[in-house]
């Protein structure tokens, strides 16, 4: 594998020292770092911390929490996969009340930035969800985990359904101070995410969360039946990285001011700096913390270094960067040749 | 508390089936006690094998020439491990630990059996040692399908006071398996306390002998898991609680050593329906 560094010097001054202003903002939340964790890669951030500096980061985004507690599905919950893996863990958890009294306190405690995850089987539930966070303080924003079997409608995913989506998102909004950003999770599942998205966004969410795991299924060939006891599960990892970058390059597309949180995949600095060129204002990196437990810190430092190289003094300049590729290809031609199709065709 | 090392192979030498890997360690080798382990991953930085692979620590040299080192056994049957035994002296190795909760040494020099199937025996020497340390008697007895696949024979033939080997083909000790031989071991030395680590079907059989006896035990399981330090909730099983609530609970991090009479052996693998959070309406599982 090969990678030209296109150093885009026609727009930027190079960068000959690695002190790139790493801030950003995501809905409205400013954030001293652009990498956060992802939900249900993190827990609730104490583990992670015996690892990194969890304040240095962005934020953590904490496993998605349901209104009562939850045993998960049976095991086994995860098979290894070709750069990735399935995993079919059923939201386990402690429940919102117990989530708030040790998670949200011991985050609260230690000074971190928490966005907090929320599930439910029905839009009554994301609602109540809403509801109890708004009493609490300390809470960056809260992510919706809309890929969830709506239990009202024969257990269709919500995030399938602009209406379910939309109804989340609405019974979420409207429950939680205005001065809370809210991020819908978008499922990649879909014949067009633009479409979801915008329902999201019209149901007021402030920003969207891109991308959650891809439907997948292993069979183990020797006991000749479904690796998991939940039969499917989810993939991530690396091997889902390009669906994740062309789910935020198309969503950037067709909504040219939403925020954008890019994950799927995140490995390094330059893959993190693959979502920001494609339109992400921040980025989560997940599966990658199973195999490196230091992973999010690592990949900021690695994503400075790299904005340096390329001559980026500031992180938001890199936001969607990569969209403006034919009108600077244009740029730098002779005047005299005006053929931008001939152009495109050699990208 | 668990620490990221950038570890190199300091040799790698076969036991058997199996590889005994010393690594460089660091301090890890002083924070390491009977029961802990090491996640270790696999491949270098571009790897497409994620997870990282579990092994119980078999033994820890503090200080030496290569500093901290620590042990662990291989047993060669995928891909990562296939690599893992593949390496040589002076390979990077990104190591992980030390993980989960040890066993618990007994305060009084009681009389303990320590119970290994397969490569399982792997943690039980340095634990053995630590007991002798206390004062207390050591009785091992390792088990496995065939000779080949016993680890620590003659380890276990210097620390303890009496070894019983079992095999299932005969191919050296008794024929049968360590719970055929269990009971008289128990027996004839009044065990106070039992320890094993070895396949779940094994342990389950293990801590069901103990709790008949009135006998305390403590088992190290083998789930498997992806991340090994207590975020991805792969390695859960029902353990029931101090307060009788039975939970879905973490090998890696509320484990890998449980109570025997804690675990329920027989529901491993499934979510019985009185666990805190089971599903209401489907009833368990599948």
């Amino acid at each position: 594998m090969t990678r030209a560094v296109v150093r885009p010097a026609e727009a930027l001054r190079p960068q000959t020292h690695d002190e790139v202003d790493m801030s950003t903002s995501l809905a409205g939340l400013d954030l001293p770092s652009p990498i956060l964790t992802a939900s249900g890669c993190a827990a609730a951030g104490k583990e992670l911390d015996q690892f990194f500096d969890i304040t240095e980061i962005g934020a953590v985004v904490t496993k998605s929490i349901m209104p009562e507690p939850r045993s998960g599905r049976a095991t086994p919950r995860m098979a290894e996969t070709p750069s990735g893996m399935l995993n079919s863990i059923g939201l386990q958890g402690p429940g919102i009340a117990s989530f708030i009294e040790r998670d949200l306190a011991w985050l609260r405690q230690r000074g971190a930035r928490a966005v907090v995850s929320i599930a439910g089987d029905t839009v009554d539930d994301y609602a109540r969800l809403a509801k109890t966070l708004r009493m609490q303080e300390g809470i960056s924003a809260i992510e919706v985990n809309i890929s969830c079997p709506n239990v009202e409608d024969r257990g269709k995913v919500f995030a399938c359904d602009a209406g379910s989506s939309s109804a989340v998102i609405q019974a979420v909004r409207r429950n939680t101070d205005s001065r809370v950003p809210i991020l819908a999770k978008l499922s990649p599942d879909v014949t067009d995410i633009t479409t979801i998205a915008l329902a999201c966004v019209r149901a007021g969410a402030d920003g969207l969360s891109v991308i959650n795991t891809l439907l997948g299924m292993v069979i183990d060939t020797d006991r000749l039946r479904p690796a998991l006891a939940g039969v499917t599960g989810g993939l991530s990892g690396p091997a889902i990285r390009p669906v994740a970058v062309r789910c935020v390059w198309q969503i950037r597309q067709a909504l040219p001011d939403v925020p954008i949180l890019g994950m799927g995949g995140v490995r390094t600095g330059l893959d993190a700096l693959q979502f920001l060129l494609a339109g992400a204002n921040a980025v989560s990196v997940g599966t990658m913390v199973f195999n490196d437990p230091s992973a999010p810190l690592r990949v900021h430092r690695e994503l400075q270094t790299a904005l340096a190289e390329r001559g980026f003094t500031r992180l938001v300049d890199a936001i969607s960067y990569a969209h403006g590729y034919l009108d600077r290809d244009q740029q730098t031609l002779d005047p005299i040749d005006e053929d931008v199709d001939a152009v495109a065709d050699e990208q | 508390m668990p620490m990221q090392y950038r570890s190199e192979v300091v040799s790698s030498r076969r036991a058997g089936q199996y590889h005994v890997l010393t690594l460089t360690a660091g301090s890890i080798s002083e924070t390491t006690k009977p029961g802990h382990f090491l996640g270790v991953a696999i491949g270098g930085d571009e790897s497409g094998l994620l997870l990282r692979r579990a092994f119980s620590i078999h033994g820890v040299q503090e200080r030496g020439v290569f500093g901290g080192t620590v042990d662990i056994v291989v047993a060669a049957h995928g891909p990562g491990t296939r690599w893992l035994v593949g390496r040589h002296r002076a390979d990077p190795l990104d190591i992980i630990g030390p993980l989960g909760r040890p066993f618990s040494l007994p305060r009084d020099p009681v009389s303990c059996a320590l119970v290994g199937g397969g490569y399982g025996s792997a943690p039980l020497f340095m634990l053995a040692e630590h007991l002798r340390a206390r004062g207390c008697r050591v009785d091992m007895v390792l088990g496995a399908s065939t000779e080949e696949k016993l680890f620590g024979v003659l380890e276990a033939k210097r620390m303890a006071s009496t070894v019983t080997i079992t095999t299932d083909d005969g191919t050296l000790g008794e024929t049968g398996r360590v719970t055929d031989a269990l009971g008289k071991v128990m027996d004839d030395h009044d065990t106070d306390v039992v320890y094993a680590c070895g396949p779940m079907p094994m342990l389950a059989a293990v801590a069901d002998m103990a709790s008949d006896r009135g006998v305390y035990s403590q088992c190290a399981v083998e789930e498997s898991m992806a991340c090994g330090v207590g975020v991805c909730m792969t390695c859960v099983l029902p353990v029931i609680g101090d307060d009788g609530v039975t939970r879905m609970v973490r090998s890696c991090v509320e484990g890998p050593v449980f109570r025997g009479d804690r675990v329920r052996w027989s529901d491993v693998g499934t979510i019985p329906p009185d666990t805190l959070g089971a599903p209401a309406v489907e009833g368990g599982t599948r």
